[in-house]
């Protein structure tokens, strides 16, 4: 774990002092308007419980994400992206999701090589009925994210978010 | 900037039990833009949407946000009452405060700082929102069905009888499809052409339907509401107003052809209706084997019509038309068994599909009748139907059940009994599967009373042995090998899609599984439609199925149909993708990726140094538009764009939801 | 046992010798129906699929069918599944003899020389792994 926040640089690399077990990653999730963000739905009238850092963007289909926004996303100080579409062959628009499915591995190559650690990228399909799936990788992306600690990798230093 | 309006809705404790409304309302009013921020017990009630109609007016807003339940509960609620105020309803944001934040956190100081981002964030998209108009689109009161099997019949007789006109397409000179082949239906008995016939006639009969036989689509563009066909009328080569269809001309033919509707086991004429119930009653000739189309001579037809009907030199028809709704009902085809060479089909005249065993038992087939062995012309003593043939088959067949094939075995078992009592009949399965209303009772009738023998097992081979076929098998429970001397082997075939489904589908953009079966929109809640709007399917071109099941998927198709075109104006979506002619390059990458075939290429004029230029540039059909974006992604000069979501708006979205950690 | 921990592992073993599941078969008995050798056997062969499917080894080990299948392809050519029976019993005739003998051959057990390993046929050093080695 060390590693990790050692090679970001940001916070404190005193192992587990009381700030960094405050921590808590900021995500943005990028979710299809018929799949995903109804099995969001679905996880809230099911009043499952995930964390609050995750914050969902309603998109028509997963097909309608740019990595741009991905990109920006980074740059804007989330440690962490999700993109969230409906299952291979569910897509609501027939194949939009095939199609963000091999754009996206390619993106995920770029970003890997950019020195972002994979797991900070995640693609998952998730249908409207998976309310305990969509809780689950929110819950799982956290941890997993919290363990890396804060990214460093194209973050736009002038950007001050507010508390 | 424009104004923007905040409303917070408690949601009763829903939200307000979580957040602090409080907060985010105060939080709210220092967003950029931001001139009122409200709140209420119910945002959704009757109170709560005044209350937001009276802000609009009283504020001057621009722009609506409101903090809510989830937008796919009620945005069009917020939309209807934003517009009532006048505000274009595309004006309006939803924050989910409910579902996305109050439901799944439980801590107020969790969820207030994340009902803040999201404020913020729909904030954020608002001020980028531009009004947005959805196309109201004519619907011409016309339908068109294609296919005249039962599905079709049914499906047109509905609509016809909703007070609309609807065209019939029928490839075939005769309406009637498979049904029309058929002796018996299970699980009733009762006679195919008994229940078939009075249909076909009333279809020939009724004011509304126009019926176009021997005919093909060819061509098909335009979207819901006004779809324009192009139909090919083949030349029947006889004029129907003058012939009485008095069957002369294809009694005195003296040309001879293997008859399609007879499975290939009897003989037509080449000017002919394919059987005696054909509707219409009117022959066609067959150009392709005609003597006179071949080699010049003969015309004895029109030397012999009393109505001096038969017209060699007629011609195709074109038939160009505006349909409002589009029906596709084109059955299904008996699989080619050549492949199987074990069973000896095609090799053997006493080898049988079951679609040809079925017409030895027709009073008009090849044997008037009189179930016979080709061979030789006598009875059968015995008789071995085997199933699954090309059915559940992943290696040389198809992967799935054909649904019917249980069924109808079980029935041609049954009518062989009635028709030949001391003949034996053998049935090989390797499942039974009699799931329908009396089925099952139907298929233990065949076993108990019948004394029809199901055997649980496959068979290996059938080889000629003398004057019969031995049939090589095992029952697989009593685990022993079996041989059966036969008179006749009956397969019972896969049902496949029509060999030209790939092309019809292709003709009307609409989508097809791996086997080319027509995809409904939806495999449990949109079982009639297609992916394209204002085309629906009925019958055995989605899937196998038997007579009930395609006549009530052909109402509810024809009921779909109605749906629309009872509608004086339909609504586009309005969040449809837009491209800008000055960046395009013209490369159509996203006219490749749209599902729904709406984006196509167009010229556009532009002055370079004074000298007018023309090049190609893709454009969005705002009708054909269902705005997925998938265009946008694919766009490299980022000249398309997708309103309601714009990259613009998309990134201001990330930005206030970075901001706010 | 029956679906036990080592019943996973024969069937993983298996598919991993064979390349063929045995689950994927759905008991039509095409194969017994067209095998010629069928008159010679004490289990068909569609049953030998299903004691494996149900891991009844012990059954198998007492059975003759998987020494008389002459490995013809009949079966395999018109199954409907796309198995390959003969694979399969071949991947039975293996798990009898590992069952039978147990390992009993390791190359240190051969205790030949560099240069006696080399005369000697590869073929025979692999088929005697093949039967008596891990």
């Amino acid at each position: 774990m060390s590693t990790a926040l050692g090679k970001t640089g940001e916070v404190p690399v005193n192992g587990a002092s009381p700030e960094k077990e405050r921590w808590t990653p900021l995500i943005v999730a990028f979710c299809c308007n018929w799949c995903s963000y109804a099995g969001g739905d679905l996880a809230g009238t099911s009043r499952m419980d995930y964390p609050a850092n995750v914050k969902v963007i309603r998109m028509p289909c997963s097909s309608r994400i740019n990595p741009l926004f991905i990109l920006r996303a980074f740059q804007r100080g989330a440690d962490g992206v999700l993109v969230a579409g409906c299952h291979p062959g569910d897509c609501h628009y027939t194949s939009g999701n095939y199609y963000v499915r091999r754009n996206l591995s390619l993106f995920r190559r770029l970003l890997e090589f950019s020195g972002i650690e994979p797991e900070r990228f995640q693609v998952s399909w998730i249908s409207a009925s998976e309310g305990d799936k969509f809780a689950g990788v929110m819950q799982s992306l956290t941890e997993e994210i919290k363990a890396l600690g804060p990214n460093g990798k194209w973050r736009d230093s002038r950007w001050q978010s507010v508390e | 900037m424009p104004r923007i309006g905040v409303f917070i809705c408690w949601c009763g404790t829903n939200i307000a039990g979580t957040v602090e409304i409080e907060q985010v309302v105060n939080a709210a009013r220092s967003f950029p833009g931001v001139v009122y921020a409200g709140d209420y017990r119910y945002l959704c009630s009757e109170v709560g949407q005044k209350l937001i109609k009276d802000t609009i007016k009283k504020e001057n807003l621009e722009r609506v946000v409101v903090g809510t339940c989830s937008p796919r509960m009620h945005e069009v609620t917020f939309r209807k009452a934003v517009a009532e105020a006048g505000l274009n309803p595309y004006l309006l944001e939803v924050a989910n405060l409910r579902e996305h934040c109050s439901w799944v956190h439980k801590d107020p100081a969790e969820a207030t700082p994340k009902a803040i981002a999201l404020v913020r964030a729909a904030v954020s998209k608002a001020s980028l929102d531009e009004p947005l108009t959805a196309l109201m689109l004519d619907v011409e009161k016309r339908a068109l069905v294609i296919g005249g099997g039962i599905a079709g019949i049914q499906a047109a007789l509905d609509i016809a009888d909703s007070g609309y006109t609807v065209d019939l397409v029928e490839k075939e000179p005769s309406i009637g499809g498979r049904m029309a082949q058929l002796e018996k239906t299970f699980p009733t008995l009762d006679c195919a052409a008994c229940i078939l016939t009075p249909k076909m006639v009333e279809v020939a009969q009724h004011p509304n339907i126009n019926l176009l036989t021997y005919s093909e689509v060819e061509a098909v563009s335009g979207f819901v509401g006004q779809f324009d066909v192009r139909i090919r009328s083949r030349a029947r080569s006889i004029d129907p107003s003058k012939c009485t269809g008095c069957g002369i001309c294809y009694e005195k033919c003296p040309a001879k052809v293997p008859s399609e509707f007879d499975m290939e086991l009897g003989k037509r004429k080449v000017i002919y209706v394919p059987f005696p119930q054909a509707v219409p009653n009117i022959p066609v000739i067959d150009r392709e084997n005609c003597l006179y189309f071949k080699r010049g001579r003969c015309r004895i037809c029109e030397k012999e019509c009393p109505a001096e009907a038969i017209d060699f030199e007629q011609q195709d028809e074109i038939i160009e038309r505006r349909y409002g709704v589009i029906l596709v009902a084109t059955g299904f085809d008996s699989m080619d068994l050549t492949g199987y060479g074990e069973y000896g089909y095609g090799q053997h005249p006493d080898v049988l599909s079951a679609l040809q065993f079925e017409r030895l038992f027709n009073a008009s087939g090849p044997t008037a009748g009189q179930v016979v062995r080709l061979s030789n012309g006598r009875p059968p003593q015995r008789v071995v139907f085997i199933q699954c043939v090309g059915s559940r088959d992943i290696a040389r067949g198809q992967n799935y059940c054909s649904k019917i094939c249980c069924m109808f075995t079980s029935k041609q078992a049954i009518l062989l009994k009635e028709k030949l009592p001391e003949t034996e009949a053998y049935i090989f399965y390797i499942d039974l599967r009699t799931a329908g209303k009396g089925y099952e009772e139907f298929q233990r009738r065949a076993a108990e009373e019948y004394g029809v023998i199901y055997l649980r097992g496959s068979v290996g081979k059938v080889f000629p042995e003398g004057e019969r076929l031995l049939v090589r098998g095992v029952d697989s429970l009593s685990g022993r090998p079996l041989e059966i001397e036969a008179d006749l082997v009956v397969l019972a075939a896969a049902s496949v899609p029509r060999r030209d489904a790939p092309e019809l589908a292709r003709l009307m953009s609409i989508n097809s599984d791996r086997y080319n079966f027509f995809d409904e929109a939806h495999p449990k809640l949109r079982p009639v439609e297609t992916h394209t709007a204002g085309i629906f399917i009925a019958g055995a071109c989605q899937a196998p199925k038997d007579i009930p099941e395609a006549v009530a998927q052909a109402g509810a198709a024809a009921a779909k149909a109605v749906t629309l075109l009872s509608k004086e104006k339909l609504q586009s979506e309005a969040c449809v993708a837009k491209v800008d002619p000055a960046r395009c390059s013209g490369c159509l990458h996203c006219e490749a990726v749209c599902p729904y075939g709406a984006i196509a290429a167009t010229e556009t004029e532009e002055r370079v140094r004074g000298e007018l230029l023309t090049r190609t540039v893709a454009e969005v059909n705002p009708a054909l538009c269902q705005g997925c974006g998938c265009c946008t992604m694919t766009c490299r000069s980022g000249s398309v764009t997708l309103q309601g979501y714009t990259d613009e708006q998309m990134l201001a979205e990330v930005d206030a939801l970075c901001l706010q950690r | 046992m029956i679906f036990s921990e080592s019943y996973h592992r024969f069937i993983d073993e298996l598919k991993k010798n064979t390349g063929q599941d045995p689950n994927q078969c759905y008991q039509c008995a095409k194969c017994s129906a067209g095998c010629p050798v069928v008159a010679a056997m004490d289990l068909l062969p569609h049953q030998v699929i299903r004691y494996l499917q149900l891991g009844l080894l012990g059954e198998l080990e007492e059975s003759r069918t998987p020494w008389i299948c002459a490995s013809c392809f009949t079966c395999a050519a018109r199954c409907p599944r796309d198995l390959d029976l003969a694979r399969l019993m071949e991947g039975v005739r293996l798990a009898v003899l590992r069952l039978r003998e147990g390992n009993r051959l390791s190359p240190a057990d051969l205790e030949l020389t560099p240069e006696q390993l080399e005369k000697l046929p590869a073929q025979a050093l692999v088929s005697s792994f093949r039967k008596y080695a891990k």
